[in-house]
């Protein structure tokens, strides 16, 4: 992070229990909080974990903070203190246009991360990294336990090998009705 | 929240609605447009909110209203019908004067409202990108956890439900125990069945009754509203994968950047779009926004073609809900084949060239 451009590393350290998003938000929010003396206009965050997809964090810090929030960006442009956003939902493209401060959660694929430079490399390695220790809270979503779904045993129907199944694919496409009709006049006729 | 107009209420509707709202136990569900009719993911989030809630209690659909401007507000009585058949007693047409726009803080204000004035015990939505969206905005206002993406939920006394959910896009389920005053649930709809058609089987108590219908107008401040879409169009490229018909989908199995004309050639003969793995846009072989999964766009095409893609977990997150998957790939094990319906075993770069051929000699 301090490699690729970042002028502080702030790491809130956990205790290994399982931190939903009404904690991680507080956690942040007290971070927020106690860095006071720098203003932060713009928070950002990834738009949702891999893991719960919970979609929520990045969105309980702007309630904390009195910010709008902004989710799922794909295009951030800043204008002066306002932040010009876009991303596409059933695709539609949305925009929004909001005035800073506020939140933004990005989606993969907005930008690809820069490589660290050799300077960025040498700063880091000096940096001092602030750590704060938030207190856990439950949320009343309370994970008894993990398993693996039942897979169901289903395998594909096997329509060949190579292009000698061409053919039969050719009859699934025909079936399910997606082929350009066929205009062969006479003899055997449309698949389609 | 002022209520602005009452109609297609009967006697026996209002007298269920009252029943429903005295007991406290009402369930509320947000469900989305899809152009004229109702999102699918929608509807299957309202057949699990009904079965959610007993039978003498009111199971709410609410509809927020249409985005954009200059389209035409499809028949309510005909959106009734499907949201009825899918186990609605109640419709809730939000309808703020000043919102035409997706605005998902006053979407969340809307929830809220309703909830309060009926006294809901659970507010469910699909987990979409706007279902979540809300739905954590809810949770913020009102100081209560969202338990996301769940496939089955039951009450477990009052103020208490048990849960599973899916981790990781659905490779792991998790069993939870949810206490709090009001469960905020998103639903992942792919996991659960199709929904059902007006005057078709009926899937819960109430399934073909006549809903109430109610067109409610929110409390909104201007903070509520600072959030909102400021245009939304369609994509100017044309088609787009999400609503794709046919999708051709390309893997690290095409081999390179310079592999995807075939397949953009077999897209255009299909009349469908391409669509591609993870590894193609970390690759730089092709732009993001072409990207399948459950980082890149969730396609519910007739037919998937899944050309040398392996099939990991997070790219079946995001075509699932195909309606039929066929596979081209070297190995006959790879997890795809799991997924798929049809698979044909071999290099893609031979078997799709040849597939144009006969595609086209049949069309010649």
């Amino acid at each position: 992070m301090l490699a690729v451009g970042a002028h502080r590393g702030v790491l809130l350290e956990t205790d290994g229990r399982e931190w939903g998003p009404v904690a991680t938000a507080a956690a942040i929010v007290a971070a927020v909080g106690e860095l006071g003396h720098t203003p932060f206009p713009l928070i950002l965050a990834g738009n949702e974990s891999a893991d719960t997809g919970g979609y929520q964090v990045g969105i309980r810090v702007a309630h904390a903070l009195g910010r709008p929030c902004l989710t799922g960006v794909k295009r951030l442009e800043l204008a002066g203190d306002t932040i010009r956003a876009a991303r596409e939902y059933r695709g539609v493209h949305e925009l929004f246009e909001v005035a800073l401060p506020a939140v933004v959660t990005v989606r993969e694929g907005i930008n690809l991360p820069r490589y660290p430079s050799l300077p960025g490399r040498l700063r880091a390695k000096r940096a001092e990294i602030t750590v704060l220790r938030p207190q856990w809270q439950a949320d009343g979503l309370r994970k008894q336990g993990l398993r693996v779904p039942v897979e169901s045993a289903r395998r594909a129907q096997v329509l060949g090998h190579g292009t000698a199944a061409v053919p039969a694919l050719i009859d699934v496409l025909g079936d399910l009705g997606v082929l350009p009709p066929a205009v062969r006049s006479g003899g055997d006729g449309a698949a389609a | 929240m002022s209520e602005v107009g009452a109609s297609t209420a009967d006697a026996g509707d209002a007298d269920r609605a009252e029943q429903a709202a005295a007991s406290g136990g009402g369930v509320i569900c947000l469900v989305e447009r899809d152009g004229a009719t109702i999102a699918e993911a929608s509807l299957r989030a309202l057949t699990f909110a009904a079965s959610l809630a007993g039978p003498l209690v009111s199971v709410t659909a609410v509809v927020p209203p249409r985005s954009g401007t200059g389209m035409a507000e499809p028949d309510t009585e005909v959106i009734a019908a499907v949201l009825a058949a899918n186990g609605a007693t109640d419709v809730c047409l939000v309808r703020p004067a000043d919102l035409s726009a997706y605005a998902p803080v006053a979407w969340a204000r809307s929830l809220e409202q309703l909830t309060e004035t009926g006294g809901a015990s659970a507010v469910v939505a699909a987990a979409t990108d706007h279902g979540s969206e809300v739905l954590a905005h809810l949770g913020a206002m009102a100081g209560l956890p969202v338990a996301a993406n769940c496939v089955s939920a039951q009450s477990s006394g009052p103020g208490s439900w048990q849960l599973v959910r899916q981790r990781w896009a659905g490779s792991v389920l998790e069993d939870a125990v949810l206490e709090a005053s009001r469960a905020l649930l998103t639903v992942a709809a792919d996991a659960l069945p199709p929904s059902a058609a007006p005057g078709g089987g009926s899937l819960a108590d109430g399934a073909g009754h006549r809903p109430t219908v109610r067109v409610v107008t929110p409390a909104l401040s201007e903070a509520d509203l600072r959030v909102r879409a400021t245009e939304a169009g369609e994509q100017s490229s044309g088609m787009s994968l999400a609503t794709a018909r046919v999708v051709v989908g390309g893997g690290r199995g095409v081999g390179g950047p310079d592999g995807f004309a075939t397949l953009e050639e077999l897209a255009d003969l299909l009349g469908g779009i391409v669509g591609v793995s993870r590894v193609v846009t970390s690759q730089g072989w092709r732009p993001h926004r072409q990207q399948v999964g459950q980082t890149g766009t969730k396609i519910s095409p007739e037919l998937y073609l899944a050309c040398g893609i392996s099939g990991a977990i997070q790219h079946m997150a995001g075509c699932m809900s195909a309606r039929h998957i066929v596979a081209v790939n070297t190995d006959a094990d790879a997890p795809i084949i799991a997924h798929a319906e049809y698979a044909v075993i071999g290099d893609l770069n031979e078997v799709i060239p040849a597939l144009i051929e006969a595609i086209r000699a049949r069309a010649s």
